[in-house]
């Protein structure tokens, strides 16, 4: 077939196939290529615009996210609530289900979170309220992940569009909730809840405001793993998400498996709503979410919905975020060159991805395809 | 082929690699030897190695004095420009140098200014001030953990009610320039009516958010008319936002459609009066007053003046009672008498004597003959008002204690900086 191809036209310059394998450190390796050179081109364009020594911009951002311990726990703790995020985005993912609707999804979590700050403050001590703002915030994000998830199982609608039409739902329920619970009244923000008596927050634990977020957020990613890799339903979804029809053949309730993953993804994400509110802002508004629900869904493709695989993947985009803002500040650049060189990164972290998962054959004088 | 060609550029970005850390190291240590030979070159150590110094978690010097700023926007943003040009002046008054100022740019009003007040307190800031409303608790919230660091929530109103004394409150007398410009807006609306243009006196506007601090300024603004044309009308649409160009816009458009002449507004973009000018060169006849800065440059004919306040009056004696050792009062509010507020520039379209007429108003806000919120000139639900509680400590308002009327005069952040007259006088209209 080849030959006769050969014969009848010239060979292109370049061929590109899908590769069947590629050894993890080689696929380390062409990611941490892609990274540098995003830096190289990043310094580059750094030093054409702003005419400042790349070196000293990239010390800064470095600076900017690890330079003190408070830093550092902050660039942790935003780290644990991306992660819990993407956790959540992997099971729906896997199963090849486009579920966008994370950022509805946390805004649930947390506003049920504030509420049970709000209103339960009084009678329930503070340990046994953030187990209840968890469950809540569980239960109102499995709800929201439910809904798309029943309607496609049953009527089969696009669940791309389902979920984010949710998201819309979830941002004007907040903004309700917001009025509801403004202080003062008029003021549009809801404040820092329970500010003297902390009631609801996350208690320090070894010194650390934000210890708690990493241990749960830790166990979730475990879990997460078991769950996906090692259980029936983990291997059901994995099916469904390869081939329905299989799934069918194989005696797999596809509609059920559906619904159930589907719950369990807003769940966990309802989860890092709880999170936000619990344990870092103490406050709900319509940007708790932060576009992190969006951003979790990069974090969840780039891990190929291994949790392990995220941790260092939103550590990095959150490192680049506070990295870019410290550079925002001390140089006194717009927002808008961090934003780029955040861009810059990804398109080549995402990049790398294609040289992973493809092969490039050049054409060769010898008419022999080397092998790389 | 393509092997030994990836192998070129993975040793050649580690060469580079090498090289850059190699350099950098050299530079560290010259830095270090620099600091050794001499204390007082420490400021010439360039800034990489004060980079990296600052990751190994070295402290600032604790001698010199910084001051952090907060802004929930950037120098787009006519609000935040105010606040940077204020603090610009007490700098320049004051004789600090630009390290000793740290600005933090497009900071939330979510647990991001929490963590920012606490970063700028761990950069070794000893007054930090945020310049929006809902900073407010977040950064109250970072004083009770930074007792040795004093946090001003400027247009914030809950410093007093605080356990701890590290805080405080500023606002200006914004009221006083609104009522100002709301004298610029009464004489143009008076030079139309008289002129035949305008029958109906009919005023809008475009308000942020429903509470005291938009209340008490759309209030002066109307009273301001009032004072010039007392058969005026007003109607407030709210667009739920500090800062919505296209919202600002939008309501600007609804007012002036129901037939508004004078467009006045309390939210920080140019939207209103870029949509005014729109209107009267599509041959409407709508005038806009702005607020923050001068809106002549999106509104050439039709901005009369904007509300301004001048932040640098507050900043200034704030910073300097610090620097001084003194006291910090809780609750820090200047009007015309101290340069607190101001009206911009007077537009080309203003009506004659309008400057004349703002010169006398200005003057007897200054030596107090003037009050803007006499009780005399309004009324509530038909009845004068003789008694209100000022403030509110919890949000029911229940309990609280705070006469704001005295000797028929409403006074206003006299009990604290921020405004509190949140009162529905007659002839105002909230149409949201």
């Amino acid at each position: 077939m080849k030959t006769i191809q050969k014969k009848e036209s010239r060979e292109p310059l370049l061929r590109i196939s899908k590769r069947d394998y590629m050894p993890t450190w080689q696929a380390l390796g062409v990611r941490l290529i892609g990274l540098v050179i995003a830096l190289v081109i990043c310094a580059i364009i750094i030093y054409a615009i702003v005419k400042l020594n790349p070196l000293k911009v990239y010390g800064a951002m470095f600076v900017g996210a690890f330079g003190t311990s408070k830093r550092m726990w902050v660039t942790i703790r935003d780290t644990m609530m991306l992660l819990c995020i993407a956790v959540g985005l992997a099971p729906a993912f896997k199963m090849k289900f486009w579920n966008i609707g994370a950022e509805g999804q946390v805004l649930m979590g947390g506003v049920v979170a504030a509420g049970c700050m709000i209103y339960l403050d009084t009678y329930v001590p503070t340990i046994p309220l953030i187990v209840i703002m968890f469950i809540g915030g569980a239960i109102a994000g499995g709800l929201w992940g439910w809904a798309p998830g029943f309607f496609k199982a049953k009527w089969n609608t696009n669940e791309t569009l389902f979920t984010l039409m949710m998201n819309y739902i979830a941002i004007q329920l907040t903004s309700y909730f917001v009025a509801l619970w403004e202080n003062p009244f008029g003021s549009n923000s809801v404040g820092v809840i329970n500010p003297n008596t902390r009631i609801g927050w996350f208690p320090h634990i070894f010194g650390q405001m934000y210890t708690l977020n990493v241990i749960i957020v830790a166990i979730l990613v475990v879990a997460m793993y078991i769950y996906l890799n090692y259980s029936k339903h983990g291997f059901e979804i994995a099916v469904v998400g390869d081939s329905e029809n299989t799934a069918r053949y194989a005696a797999i309730d596809v509609k059920k498996v559906i619904v159930r993953t589907m719950v369990l993804s807003g769940a966990v994400c309802g989860i890092a709503g709880a999170l936000a509110v619990a344990g870092a802002s103490h406050t709900i508004s319509t940007s708790t979410a932060g576009g992190q629900g969006f951003t979790a869904i990069i974090v969840a493709w780039l891990a190929k919905f291994n949790t392990f695989a995220m941790v260092p993947i939103s550590a990095l985009l959150v490192f680049l975020s506070k990295g870019s803002m410290e550079i925002a500040s001390r140089y006194n650049l717009s927002d808008y060159v961090s934003s780029m060189i955040t861009g810059i990164i990804l398109f080549f972290i995402l990049g790398s991805e294609f040289f992973i998962r493809f092969n490039l054959k050049f054409r060769s004088k010898k008419k022999e395809a080397s092998e790389s | 082929m393509k092997k030994t060609f990836a192998i070129m550029i993975a040793l050649v970005l580690v060469l580079a690699m090498v090289g850059c850390t190699a350099e950098q190291a050299a530079q560290v240590q010259q830095a270090a030897e620099q600091v050794a030979n001499d204390p007082a070159v420490q400021e010439a150590v360039n800034e990489a190695a004060a980079a990296i110094e600052a990751a190994a978690g070295e402290a600032p010097a604790a001698d010199a004095f910084k001051i952090g700023v907060i802004l929930v926007h950037d120098e787009n943003s006519g609000y935040d420009l105010a606040h940077i040009e204020g603090m610009q002046a007490a700098q320049a008054t004051l004789g600090l140098t630009d390290d000793q100022i740290i600005y933090k740019y497009n900071i939330e009003e979510t647990e991001m200014c929490y963590d920012t007040a606490v970063d700028l307190a761990e950069q070794g800031c000893n007054i930090i001030f945020s310049d929006s409303y809902g900073h407010q608790s977040h950064m109250m919230q970072a004083a009770a953990e930074y007792p040795d660091v004093f946090f001003v929530a400027c247009t914030g109103d809950t410093a007093a009610l605080q356990a701890n004394k590290n805080v405080a409150n500023m606002f200006p007398f914004t009221f006083e320039s609104r009522y100002v410009s709301g004298v610029v807006a009464g004489m143009k609306l008076k030079e139309l009516m008289d002129a035949g243009t305008v029958t109906d006196p009919y005023i809008g506007y475009v308000g942020a958010f429903p509470y005291a601090e938009v209340v008490s300024g759309y209030t002066a603004f109307f009273l301001g008319i009032r004072s010039i044309v007392p058969e005026a009308h007003m109607d407030v649409q709210f667009t739920n936002s500090w800062y919505d160009p296209i919202a600002e816009a939008e309501a600007a458009n609804a007012l002036i459609s129901k037939g508004c002449v004078i467009i006045g507004q309390h939210a920080d973009s140019t939207g209103a009066p870029s949509a005014v000018q729109a209107a009267q060169d599509a041959g409407k006849v709508v005038y806009s007053v702005g607020y923050n800065v001068s809106m002549l440059a999106v509104a050439p004919t039709a901005a009369l003046t904007s509300a301004q306040n001048n932040w640098g009056a507050l900043y200034t004696p704030m910073i300097d009672m610090y620097m001084k050792g003194e006291t910090l009062p809780t609750d820090l509010a200047k009007g015309y008498a101290d340069g607190g507020v101001m009206i911009s520039e007077l537009g080309a379209s203003c009506a004659p004597g309008t400057a004349e007429k703002v010169a006398e108003v200005e003057a007897a806000l200054k030596d107090g003959s003037l009050n803007v919120f006499d009780c005399s000139t309004f009324t509530v639900a038909g009845e004068a008002v003789t008694t209100y509680l000022g403030l509110d400590t919890d949000g029911d308002w229940v309990n609280d204690t705070g006469e704001a009327i005295a000797d028929g005069v409403f006074e206003e952040s006299v009990l604290r900086s921020a405004p509190y007259f949140a009162m529905d006088i007659d002839g105002i209209t909230k149409l949201n």
